[in-house]
């Protein structure tokens, strides 16, 4: 791997850039491997990453239907935050967050993680004390989390409109949470794993897998056979498709979620803004976009495109909040996949097939899971058992009752 | 946006109605494994084209019917009365395909 520093960068520039080579390995995909990934997002080249690093496993495959970068982790809201109710979700979002905090500096890639601060805000002396309750246990999962008088949210971002039409009367911060460049982190990862010999396959899909006795052996796909001693499963919203062909059915229904940019303006917003009650989420990104993230449609869908009905709203609560951003025009409007659980808290371990797992069930927030998702689900993979990060969000807890229910812990905004 | 035709009111846009997840899912009887339960309760089919499902006009009539819908195109295919049988998968063919 050619590390990139400021003195490579003045090297090749005074070679007029000319010998820069491919970031990672487009890799052909080989007969064997111990670990074969299903699945090129975030979750999965984490995953395949912390194989090689933390394990040392040197005969893993990134198996990738399209091409990396162009699913939902192309298609989220670069939000990287860990401000869970549960005492589960925050551990395992606050490990996220540590390796997120670390991640430009381990990968030699800028993943432009900025630690602005997210606000959630709230809208009535009933929300308020909702979210108080809310931020304290947060707190109590040593959590960083700190309440905001409507003044403080003022001086912290300013464009705001503290006397819409469902006035601002509080909120909270953690401070420690922000954005990070997604492209980055994708492309970061997968240059890491492939300078760690891990083979990137494009354009390749998983057809059928191949179970004995209740074990998996290999995958079928259309470049033909692979023998894989493990297999993992990080599919997001065909998660339900794949598990099918290993005769699993998934407490999963995959839904359009969108978001939108508009054109780019100077810098107004240097905080992330998140309103449950009226459901509108925005930053700015680096380019200076007003990047607004909507609600999931309510039903079933595959289509990667999002409804106006849920535009309509997202647009009406922003510009509610931050009256001057009504004159901008959009610029984009995207929706991506998401597989969306009852308790809208993930799905990861292990399956009733032996040395099958799986990775799914982020929902609308995997984007700020990667680093903990590869983390974790790599040492659950090795070891064939869950990591204690994850325990709690193994398939089995649908069936013992024990929901960790996040979606109705934090109102919506998940 | 979807356009969905109520059994009872003509096509009306999506805004009127509200989502009630798959159609034909049955309750099982009092005395059931926690995996049969646990199946009833979470698991879903969640298919990449046809898609049995149940909405509701909660703005218009307030009756519940069902809708046979592609999740790939989004195409309305067609609705028809809840507790009406399942409908025979062949004559739900979807008429064009957007992709």
């Amino acid at each position: 791997m050619q590390r990139y520093s400021f003195m490579t960068l003045a090297r090749r520039a005074l070679r007029k850039h000319r010998a820069w080579k491919p970031a990672w390995h487009d890799a052909t995909l080989r007969p064997g491997y111990d670990v074969v990934v299903v699945g090129g997002g975030g979750h999965g080249l984490a995953t395949a990453y912390y194989l090689a690093r933390n394990h040392g496993l040197r005969r893993v495959a990134v198996i990738e239907r399209g091409v990396i970068g162009l699913g939902n982790s192309g298609r989220n809201t670069q939000v990287v935050r860990s401000n869970y109710f549960y005492a589960q979700s925050a551990a395992f979002y606050d490990h996220s967050l540590k390796l997120y905090e670390t991640l430009g500096r381990e990968l030699n890639f800028n993943v432009m993680l900025s630690q602005r601060g997210l606000i959630q805000l709230a809208h009535s002396e009933h929300e308020l004390e909702t979210v108080r309750r809310w931020c304290n246990a947060i707190r109590m999962n040593g959590v960083d989390s700190d309440m905001l008088t409507p003044t403080e949210v003022k001086r912290l971002a300013p464009p705001i409109n503290l006397n819409a039409r469902f006035p601002i009367v509080g909120g909270f911060i953690q401070k420690r949470a922000g954005i990070a460049r997604h492209d980055a982190v994708i492309w970061g990862l997968a240059r890491a794993a492939s300078a760690r010999g891990v083979d990137i396959v494009q354009r390749c899909e998983a057809i059928d897998f191949y179970i004995r006795a209740g074990r998996i052996h290999g995958l079928t796909t259309n470049r033909g056979l692979v023998v894989a001693d493990r297999v993992v499963l990080c599919v997001a919203g065909y998660s339900s498709q794949l598990a099918r062909l290993a005769g699993l059915k998934l407490p999963i229904t995959t839904m359009a979620l969108q978001a939108m940019v508009t054109e780019p303006i100077k810098p107004v917003l240097d905080v992330v803004v998140v309103s449950g009650a009226i459901h509108a989420y925005v930053s700015q990104s680096d380019r200076g976009e007003i990047v607004m993230g909507a609600g999931a449609d309510s039903y079933n869908s595959f289509a990667q495109r999002g409804g106006l009905p849920q535009q309509r709203a997202t647009i009406a609560a922003v510009v509610e909040l931050f009256p001057t951003f009504s004159r901008l025009k959009l610029l984009r409007q995207w929706a991506g996949r998401v597989d969306v659980t009852p308790d809208t808290s993930p799905l990861m371990g292990l399956t009733p097939i032996e040395n099958l797992y799986i990775n799914c069930g982020w929902g609308t927030g995997g984007y700020k899971a990667i680093p903990a998702g590869g983390d974790t689900m790599a040492y659950t993979v090795v070891h064939g058992t869950p990591h204690p990060l994850i325990k709690s969000f193994a398939l089995d807890r649908f069936r013992t009752g024990a929901l960790i229910d996040e979606g109705a812990a934090a109102g919506v905004a998940h | 946006m979807l356009r969905i035709p109520c059994p009872h009111c003509g096509l009306r846009d999506e805004p009127e109605f509200d989502f009630g997840g798959p159609a034909h899912v049955t309750r099982p009887a009092w005395e059931v494994s926690d995996e049969e339960w646990t199946a009833y309760l979470y698991l879903r089919e969640n298919p990449a084209g046809l898609h049995l499902e149940r909405w509701c006009h909660s703005s218009g009539c307030g009756r519940w019917f069902n809708v046979a819908r592609d999740t790939l195109t989004h195409e309305v295919i067609r609705s028809y009365p809840i507790g009406a049988p399942k409908p025979e998968l062949s004559s739900l063919a979807s008429r064009r395909r957007i992709l």
